[in-house]
């Protein structure tokens, strides 16, 4: 049975930068266990005979040629963002450390 | 302030291992995963597509030339090509992917296990083991607001640019160097060197390290001399010269050596390097891989090339750099140390290119690696970046070899190309320099230095033909250096015998 500890949802908190309180983890934890345990029991559905795979179709090299296609307006590209500024996107203080 | 070891001190205590990492932006003329240009220098968010942006709904679709690009790297660095792989989603928290994460390859990348033999200084050949070479894609530009200088530390926000998102890169891992000891940083930059060359004659990438088309990461460690295990690494992220590479290897050595030294343990972390001073810096505590929750991207069906396309793009592969070096010492006939100096000044692909135009190897090499060799060093500029163009020098030589000027003139004449007076031929013209071919001047220029020399005349008359040279001197002076020495020399010899 999948289990998330307390200990992980501090880990991937920290790596969202989202600060959590030990409340809000005592609160998380159990309920990602419950999700994750709904998911896996998919798992039990799939018997030894179905192998694993990561896209629905048996397909392959599927391509496309190396031509260029009209591409959004900065406007457009801009249209569904909270803010921007300079013709870019505005986002808040990021915190912790450069990349 | 940072404390570090002597190189001296470090190398004697310590054996160092590295791994190299290096990204190379491919030149297809679209993204990854969608049709946006990748032109460089384009207005911020003109080349962006629901695909790009992250957008709910939009699925991405592999570029062709980009895989095909991938598997000719992997086979011109020695390593397998697999069968079937496909691309992975490396989830992470910053704002420089719209989506979320990077689609990259995991576990399962298209090449894997090859070498690529680098040349040291003095010829030694050091060869570094490839661990893989794995396709993914470039992140956006952040610029951050705010703060006081353009960094992260203290902005009030941060601005994306998501034109670069997308465009295809190549990442090429190295397994760990060791066993180059003192040597590891020069190791560092002639494997950076070659395989840049390599890049740019594939034609997949023009990898500018200055544009940012190629990058370098540096991941280094030591160990105590005769220990197994090595210590905790340090990744140093983004060094982007040649030069850099071998500094930000050299700088940790030394910072590692002596935080070890003194009892210290190393932090495994991110560092940035410095450029100004050749200096790293601790950047943000390095994630896990786990930390990045790697999956298959099932918005992407998996890339398996047939066996029949990978061999079609062997046969395919250009001369390979270190081929056509060993090639072009061979036909051109020169030593170890010649090449080296040849290679050591960026000379080869403009003696090629002055061949290409007529010239033979010997004078192409000459005018090359002599006068322009001379004149960038003193101007302190790249040899390809004087004002003078292969077929310019090309048509040098062939005045030379034709006759029209001797040595001494063919730099005057160079000098007035590269003084910006226009082509060779209009040089000569403008400044009157041409070999005096006219006959009956030179004869009477010879007469005159025989007469003026009656007595070195006698010498050589009496067989001292050494002493003709100061006879030729007297003739070079009054023509002001615009004759053929050689046929100077003949024409003294005739004169002497027959009045003799
Ligand atoms: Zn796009």
């Amino acid at each position: 049975m999948p289990e998330i500890s307390r200990d992980e949802v501090r880990h991937l908190a920290d790596l969202a930068r989202i600060e959590l309180d030990d409340a809000e983890l005592d609160h998380l934890a159990p309920q990602l266990s419950v999700i994750l345990e709904s998911i896996a029991s998919i798992a039990g559905v799939a018997a030894a005979d179905i192998p694993p795979t990561s896209h629905a179709l048996p397909l392959t090299n599927v391509y496309r040629d190396d031509v260029v296609v009209p591409c959004l307006t900065a406007e457009q590209a801009l249209s569904g963002a909270p803010a921007s500024e300079q013709q870019r996107f505005s986002v808040p203080r990021i915190l912790g450390d450069e990349q | 302030m940072t404390t570090l070891l002597s190189y001296d001190d470090a190398i004697a205590a310590f054996d160092p291992a590295m791994g190299l990492e290096v990204h190379v932006e491919l030149n297809t003329a679209t993204k990854m995963f969608c049709g946006c240009p990748t032109e460089f220098g384009a207005e911020p968010n003109t080349q962006t597509c629901p695909t790009c942006l992250g957008l709910p709904g939009s699925l991405p679709v592999v570029n062709r030339k980009a895989v095909e690009s991938a598997i000719r790297i992997g086979l011109a660095l020695n390593c397998g090509v697999a069968a079937w792989c496909r691309f992975a989603r490396k989830n992470y928290f910053y704002p420089d992917m719209p989506k979320n994460f990077q689609t990259s390859q995991y576990d399962e990348p298209i090449a894997f296990n090859g070498y690529l033999d680098v040349q040291l200084e003095g010829g030694e050949v050091f060869r570094v083991e490839i661990e893989r070479a794995h396709m993914e894609e470039d992140t956006g530009k952040s610029t951050h607001v705010g703060g006081a200088t353009g960094r992260i530390h203290g902005a009030s926000h941060s601005l994306l640019d998501y034109n670069r998102a997308g465009i295809p890169l190549i990442e090429i891992v190295t397994k760990p160097i060791v066993g180059a000891g003192a040597r590891a940083p020069e190791v560092a930059k002639a494997y950076v060197a070659e395989l840049r060359e390599l890049i740019k004659a594939l034609g997949v990438s023009e990898a500018r390290m200055e544009m940012g088309q190629m990058r370098c990461d540096v991941n280094l460690s030591l160990r105590p001399h005769g220990r197994e295990k090595f210590g905790t690494r340090s990744e140093t992220k983004n060094v982007n010269s040649l030069r850099s590479v071998e500094r930000a290897a050299r700088y940790e050595i030394q910072r590692h050596a002596a935080v070890l030294t003194s009892g210290g343990t190393i932090v495994q972390e991110t560092r940035h390097f410095h450029e100004e001073d050749g200096s790293t810096a601790a950047g943000r505590i390095k994630e896990e891989a786990e930390d990045y929750r790697y999956f298959p991207e099932p918005d992407l069906v998996p890339v398996a090339p047939s066996r029949e396309w990978v061999e079609e793009l062997r046969a395919g592969l250009p001369e390979l750099p270190s081929v056509q070096r060993k090639r072009i010492q061979a036909d051109w006939g020169l030593s170890d140390h010649e090449m080296q100096s040849v290679l050591n000044a960026g000379a080869i692909e403009l003696i090629l290119a002055t061949i290409a135009e007529g010239a033979d190897a010997a004078s192409a090499r000459k005018w090359w690696m002599g006068e322009l060799a001379r004149r960038s060093n003193e101007d302190g500029i790249e040899l390809a970046a004087l004002p003078i163009t292969p077929a310019q020098v090309a048509r040098v030589a062939a005045l030379v070899a034709e006759g029209s000027l001797n040595d001494k003139l063919a730099r005057q004449v160079i000098e007035g190309v590269l003084d910006g007076d226009g082509d060779p031929d209009t040089v000569v013209e403008k400044r009157g320099l041409k070999v005096v071919s006219d006959e009956g001047a030179l004869g009477s220029a010879v007469d005159e230095a025989i007469a003026a020399n009656a007595a070195i005349a006698d010498k050589v008359r009496g067989g001292n033909l050494a002493a003709a040279g100061a006879l030729i001197g007297a003739v070079m002076k009054t023509t002001r250096g615009q004759a053929d020495a050689k046929r100077v020399r003949e024409l003294i010899l005739e004169r002497l015998a027959a009045q003799g």
